[in-house]
């Protein structure tokens, strides 16, 4: 046994360091990007469709900024999903679907971008369900995956 | 049973070392600071959403231990998380990468505070927060208006007033260091010194007693959100059965959205765009509104918000009926530990019952 355990820990701390992340992730996910916002826009697009989503839509979310005296009109959600989790998850817990799909906004912040999503592990608080579970991790891992690949 | 208890011992050696993340990689309080406050506070302390931490006058007038308790207590309902899983080494290491941010010929900065209360007139300090404080701080010491210098909108100052009558605030601030920012003033901020203004040591002493009274309205205000947070009761989705056919519910509801003075961006099936165009779920529609003067009101007071935005129903035809679905803003206002965003959303969960209400009678 001590020769397994022995055998296994070298494989254990590298999981602990792949899993360690210095985010500690609140509620709110927020990442700042060093790029201006049409890069990081690009690069966010890229990063969820790596992740295996499909974006849908990307929304505006700021006609009307400028005239109130917004220095930018850069401001964007993005929304995305896969079509199978959706089609399922919409029809096994239809209480969910106001947060269906996903999504992360991007806006300019003068030469920088910040983007922010809601910590899909938040969903598990609302929908406790033990089928959805799985679901709500792993959208949280890629979320973080995504926006750390924003910082670098 | 030395065997067992050595697996054990090992299993949670490794454990104890990934869950307080000290494996390998150290603490490097760059790369925290990156990932937990550079979205706010920006690069090198810029400010944004958040305070600028790398004003060389706020710096020079503020403890590690007010840096330290504030990371750890965060200020309810004004932006600032509670960071409450993050370890006292972390934030150590944090605090001395923000002390880096103000690059003087000065020695490093290093501020120390007494922990003892100074002694004042209340009422006669009171006087004075009103005539000097409370255009900015508010009447109440409630704090300015907004989240910071963000979205890049033009704003004269680079920082927003805190607020004083909050609870981290008060937790955080030693009467040492508010009577310091008193006297000094933080250069380049509308916050000028006390002396400078021709106010005397005993009116500033004055004052400090006067804002550290501010403790039972924040004690109250902290229970008032405490009390908001029961939202977290409420259902995280608004759900209403409609008596007509989906067909008949989504018109109905965009009627409605008219008529309550908001713009209707378009309709479309939820899985649009994730599937070949005519194979979409004809069973799932969201409609999508906007009233653009309550946008940028919401974004103004936290430009965060836009993730919930624009307005969305969602209408969906299911086994058992035909049925709409909103997200709830009272209970998703928490996760902005904004108090003045929280009243809005408040609202907006009003008008959507409304809108709901018109289209399902």
């Amino acid at each position: 046994m001590r020769q397994k355990i022995t055998k296994y820990l070298p494989l254990l701390a590298l999981m602990g360091v792949f899993f360690m992340n210095n985010g500690f992730a609140q509620d709110l996910m927020m990442v700042r990007s060093k790029q201006a916002f049409p890069e990081t826009m690009t690069d966010l697009q890229n990063a969820i469709i790596k992740h295996g989503y499909k974006i849908s839509r990307i929304q505006r979310v700021d006609i009307g900024l400028t005239k109130a005296k917004y220095k930018t009109d850069k401001y964007r959600v993005v929304f995305f999903g896969k079509q199978d989790e959706i089609e399922k998850i919409s029809r096994d817990y239809p209480d969910i679907i106001a947060y269906l799909p996903l999504k992360i906004s991007i806006f300019a912040e003068g030469e920088q971008t910040l983007v922010v999503g809601m910590n899909p592990e938040k969903l598990s608080e609302f929908y406790p369900q033990a089928g959805l579970q799985l679901y709500f991790k792993r959208w949280k891992h890629d979320y973080q995956s995504i926006f750390d690949g924003l910082v670098k | 049973m030395n065997r067992i208890s050595f697996t054990k011992k090992t299993l949670a050696v490794v454990l104890l070392l990934i869950s307080t993340g000290g494996v390998c990689a150290g603490i490097n309080g760059k790369s925290l600071y990156q990932h937990n406050c550079a979205a706010c506070h920006g690069d090198g302390g810029k400010g944004g959403v958040g305070v600028p931490l790398g004003l060389e006058s706020f710096q020079v007038t503020i403890s590690d231990s007010y840096l330290f308790s504030t990371i750890r207590n965060g200020r309810p309902g004004r932006v600032m998380p509670a960071f409450k899983r993050m370890s006292d080494a972390q934030i150590d290491a944090i605090i001395k990468y923000v002390r880096r941010f103000v690059k003087s010929s000065k020695q490093s900065i290093r501020v120390t505070y007494s922990s003892k209360s100074i002694k004042g007139d209340i009422k006669a300090g009171a006087k004075i927060y009103q005539k000097n404080c409370a255009a900015c701080h508010g009447a109440k010491g409630e704090g300015g208006k907004g989240t910071g210098v963000t979205f890049s909108r033009p704003r004269d100052l680079p920082i927003i007033a805190p607020a004083l009558a909050n609870s981290g605030f008060l937790k955080s601030a030693s009467d040492s260091m508010i009577k310091q920012t008193l006297v000094k003033g933080r250069k380049g901020t509308p916050m000028v010194s006390f002396l400078q203004k021709g106010l005397k040591m005993k009116d500033i002493d004055n004052v400090v007693a006067y804002i550290r009274s501010f403790e039972k309205l924040a004690a109250a205000n902290e229970k008032k959100l405490s009390h908001d947070a029961k939202a977290k009761n409420l259902s995280p989705v608004i759900k209403v059965r409609s008596e007509y056919d989906l067909k008949t519910t989504v018109a109905n509801l965009q009627k409605a959205v008219a008529a309550s003075n908001y713009k209707l961006i378009r309709t479309q099936y939820l899985n649009q765009g994730l599937v070949e165009k005519g194979k979409e779920n004809k069973k799932q529609v969201i409609l999508y509104f906007c009233n653009f003067n309550q946008l940028n009101t919401a974004l103004a007071i936290d430009p965060r918000v836009g993730l919930f935005l624009p307005c969305r129903l969602t209408v969906a035809e299911t086994k058992d009926g035909v049925f709409i679905y909103a997200v709830n803003s009272s209970r998703l206002s928490q996760l902005y530990n904004n108090a003045e965003l929280s009243k809005i959303c408040g609202a907006m969960r009003v008008t959507y019952m409304a809108i709901i209400e018109e289209a399902t009678l």
